[in-house]
């Protein structure tokens, strides 16, 4: 029974220390994944949201895309039908970002009301499928 | 054409019926003629379905774009190689895909199976069977590869560029066929379970199938990470993405199966833990398939618009209650015939292998379901990225490095302080030694740190393992080194194939240690302009922007950059990186005149990479500045990125020294494992 007990310890230690770090994990890399229209109505109910990094997920307006090579800073907008915000986002770009595709941008909302990306995710509607022609 | 495929699915559909149901009564009522039916069924699936795939691929071939899928995939201008890949590049082909290697599995395991496992071959028949129907209904019902359009189009949209590459050729079938192997190990835990017999023979039935399984996931995770690597231009091979999680859960539940089977074999213990892992991998592998084939998580909209994420969701729970009511009812005849005599022992060090590993699953799946979850509970999403599997797996990893090291010397039941002084004194001092020389020189990363000591402490174990078994046999036999070297891996494969197995594991580790110094800078350069970086291994390179061209392709218009390289002052020639523009064409000519051409797809970027074995230069042309030769670049310096697939080479050559037909299970065998280092004598005996 000595074996199983200091076995049982040992392995209610793992499991706990493993569940530490998975608990702390989503505490401190959690982030909210919003679309414009729930990123405004928390901002409207708590203006201190404005500091939380956030995830924002919306499609590209069209011929909204600015880019400006040599500063490498590419301005768009972005909207879910109801609510818009403009984004500024410094970097490269992936290959799939362009005009109407569903992006994910990470950041936060700054007071004037732009968004500032610190990155930028692009898909198209399935990971491996072409978009259908128009 | 493709109506013999339609018919061959249909007759696929029906007689897969049959084999579940003749499967069951047969081995129940104890009749010869259905269990005879029933074993047939596999031989019929495996033909029909060959059927079906065959009258796929002439589709394919002859660029039917009348067929949906093919139109959809496939265009004028795509190369053969990859019209033959589009086969499973979509939903549709995959499952088909899935279903066909599923039956030859089926087969091949009816047809090789030896006689003494003959009792369970009807159930396995019935559980082949089974998940065929599954994946021929959702083909038939949800997502037919053959289903027509109402016109022709005169040209397909072409296969994605990102999946235009070697790896991409072969790197997804190499993870479905682990995928789908691994239901031929579930087939018979359950045939094991409904028939009651439920002593380790059926552990022996499916060694090879498990190791299979497990290499072929292992080699299919490796061509991914090379895949995403070298075509999506990001700078890394591994990005903790929902679908990059789903293939490395089953290895998971996969590698924890292979080291906990040896404890029941050897000990009669985890009985019930051994049949809950097999299942797990299962049900993971169709979670697998279902999360890369549904996009639930990875799409910013949830669900995709076909159903077949529903027949998969029905399928999980199906599998998942089955089972457990299953192995329920059976667990009095699972009890465990050992107890734990020590903490200090190798029963304890594989059950602590087992505990991480499996938390190490349940913490990628939780992560990877987190979105969902939160939605569910919270109302919502928040997600978590690579931060937080990292923060949570490289502890979990680096404990499972350490017991990688551990498990295979200490001794079974009760190690002895002279047993651990044996085994570890060497290792621990390499361990220990390359600790202090890395603070010496101030590695500066603490978790590189640590696993580069691991490493050293775990190849020092195998070494020692190596030297002392070579030794063994020069003394008894006066075998050369050589000969010694050779005999001893030939006639141990479990044992030093496993050791083989580790060491790539090991290099694995210190690859993806190296990354934690992985340094990157952006540039905007005009030709002739030159920007400088310092590499973690001190090197200096410098980067001359050269110029920008532009031509076309067969299928795709490109811009080319291109860098010459010197490293320290000293010229190593000239890199390029491409972004290209597919297209596709609305009249049926090669080469397609520019006025026919449309463009396909988003623009994709080809990254020019120059490897060796201390670091990787890594470099992506971004763009252009306004019409000019001014070039953006993106500069990585990766180190010992080589060593991942070198480590990966490794891992798949002690898998199949492991899984090398010969010495089958025989208890004779078993006996001389476990005799340690007398196997040489009696081995000897045997062969002489």
């Amino acid at each position: 029974m000595h074996a199983r007990t200091k076995f049982l310890g040992a392995a209610i230690m793992v499991v706990g220390t493993v569940g530490y770090l998975m608990a702390t994990g989503i505490k401190d890399t959690g982030m909210y994944f919003l679309t414009p229209s729930e990123l405004a109505a928390h901002v409207e109910r708590d203006p201190s949201f404005r500091n939380v990094g956030v995830k924002m997920g919306a499609r590209v307006v069209t011929g909204s895309i600015q880019r400006d090579v040599a500063s490498q800073t590419i301005t768009f907008t972005v909207t879910d039908g109801r609510q818009t915000y403009p984004v500024v986002y410094r970097g490269l770009a992936p290959d799939t970002f362009t005009d109407d595709v569903d992006v994910v941008v990470e950041g936060r909302l700054m007071p004037d009301g732009t968004f500032r990306a610190t990155t930028l995710l692009a898909k198209c509607g399935s990971r491996y499928e072409s978009v259908p022609q128009a | 054409m493709t109506v013999l495929g339609q018919i061959a699915l249909w007759l696929a559909l029906l007689i897969a019926g049959w084999g579940v149901v003749t499967g069951l009564l047969g081995a129940s009522g104890r009749r010869p003629d259905l269990i005879r039916s029933a074993r047939r069924t596999a031989y019929a699936l495996a033909g029909l379905l060959t059927v079906a795939a065959a009258s796929l691929v002439t589709a394919l071939l002859r660029r039917d774009f009348n067929v949906e899928y093919v139109a959809a995939y496939t265009s004028r201008t795509l190369p053969t190689v990859y019209t033959l890949s589009a086969f499973y590049g979509g939903q549709a082909g995959s499952l088909l895909f899935w279903a066909f290697v599923l039956s030859l599995f089926g087969a091949a395991a009816q047809w090789l199976t030896p006689r003494r496992y003959e009792g369970l071959m009807p159930h396995v028949a019935a559980v082949t069977a089974g998940v065929t129907l599954f994946f021929v209904a959702v083909i038939l019902f949800a997502s037919n590869p053959f289903d027509r359009l109402p016109f022709t189009p005169a040209d397909g949209q072409g296969l994605n560029p990102q999946l235009q590459n070697p790896g991409m050729v072969v790197h997804p079938p190499m993870l479905y066929l682990g995928y789908i192997s691994i239901t031929i190990p579930f087939a018979f835990a359950v045939a094991a379970l409904v028939s009651r017999r439920l002593d380790t023979g059926w552990l022996h039935a499916i060694r090879r199938w498990t190791l299979l399984s497990w290499t072929l996931l292992s080699i299919g995770i490796t061509l991914g990470m090379w895949w995403a690597y070298v075509e999506l231009g990001w700078g890394g091979y591994w990005a903790w993405d929902p679908v990059e999680n789903a293939s490395f859960l089953p290895w998971l539940t996969m590698t924890a199966f292979l080291h906990s089977v040896m404890i029941q074999e050897k000990r009669g213990m985890l009985k019930r833990w051994n049949v809950v892992l097999i299942t797990l991998s299962f049900v993971l592998s169709i979670f697998g398939t279902f999360i890369t084939r549904s996009g639930i998580i990875s799409s910013v909209h949830s669900f995709t618009q076909s159903n077949v994420g529903y027949f998969f969701l029905a399928f999980l729970v199906l599998i998942i209650v089955g089972s457990g009511l299953l192995l329920w009812s059976r667990l009095p005849q699972l009890q465990t015939e050992a107890r734990l005599e020590s903490a200090l022992s190798r029963e304890s060090s594989f059950f602590f292998n087992n505990l991480l590993l499996v938390g190490m699953a349940f913490s990628v799946l939780w992560g990877t379901l987190f979105p969902i979850l939160s939605e569910w509970v919270r109302g919502t999403k928040v997600t978590v990225g690579p931060p937080f599997f990292n923060q949570v797996n490289i502890p979990i990893g680096l404990a499972l490095l350490a017991l990688t090291g551990i498990g295979p010397l200490i001794a079974w039941r009760k190690a002895s302080p002279e047993n651990l002084k044996r085994q570890f004194a060497a290792p621990v001092a390499a361990g220990l030694i390359t600790a202090v020389l890395l603070a010496a020189l101030r590695f500066s990363d603490f978790y590189a740190g640590v696993a580069v000591s691991l490493a050293a402490f775990v190849v020092t174990t195998i070494a020692q393992e190596f030297v002392r078994g070579v030794g063994a046999r020069h003394r008894l036999h006066g075998e050369q080194y050589a000969l010694a070297f050779v005999r001893l891996v030939g006639r141990n494969r479990r044992r030093y194939g496993g050791y083989v197995v580790h060491l790539g594991i090991v290099t694995y580790f210190v690859a993806f240690a190296g990354m934690a110094f992985k340094t990157e800078m952006e540039a905007s350069l005009k030709p002739g302009e030159s920007t400088v970086m310092k590499s973690p291994f001190g090197h200096t390179y410098t980067f001359t922007h050269l110029g920008v061209s532009q031509f076309d392709m067969l299928n795709r218009w490109v811009t080319a950059a291109s860098v010459e390289l010197s490293r320290d002052g000293k010229r190593l020639g000239v890199m390029k990186s491409e972004k290209r523009q597919h297209f596709t064409c609305t009249v049926s000519m090669s080469p397609c005149p520019a006025a026919f051409r449309r463009q396909s797809f988003e623009p994709s970027t080809e990254a020019g990479i120059r490897s060796d074995l201390r670091e990787d230069v890594y470099i992506v042309f971004a763009g252009s500045v306004a019409g000019t030769e001014e070039a953006v670049y993106r500069f990585t310096l990766n180190p010992l990125v080589w060593w991942v697939w070198f480590g990966g080479a490794i891992l798949v050559a002690g898998g199949v020294i492991v899984m090398w037909p010969g010495t089958g299970p025989t208890p004779a065998s078993r006996r001389r494992a476990m005799a340690g280092y007398r196997v040489e004598l009696v081995g000897s005996a045997t062969n002489a």
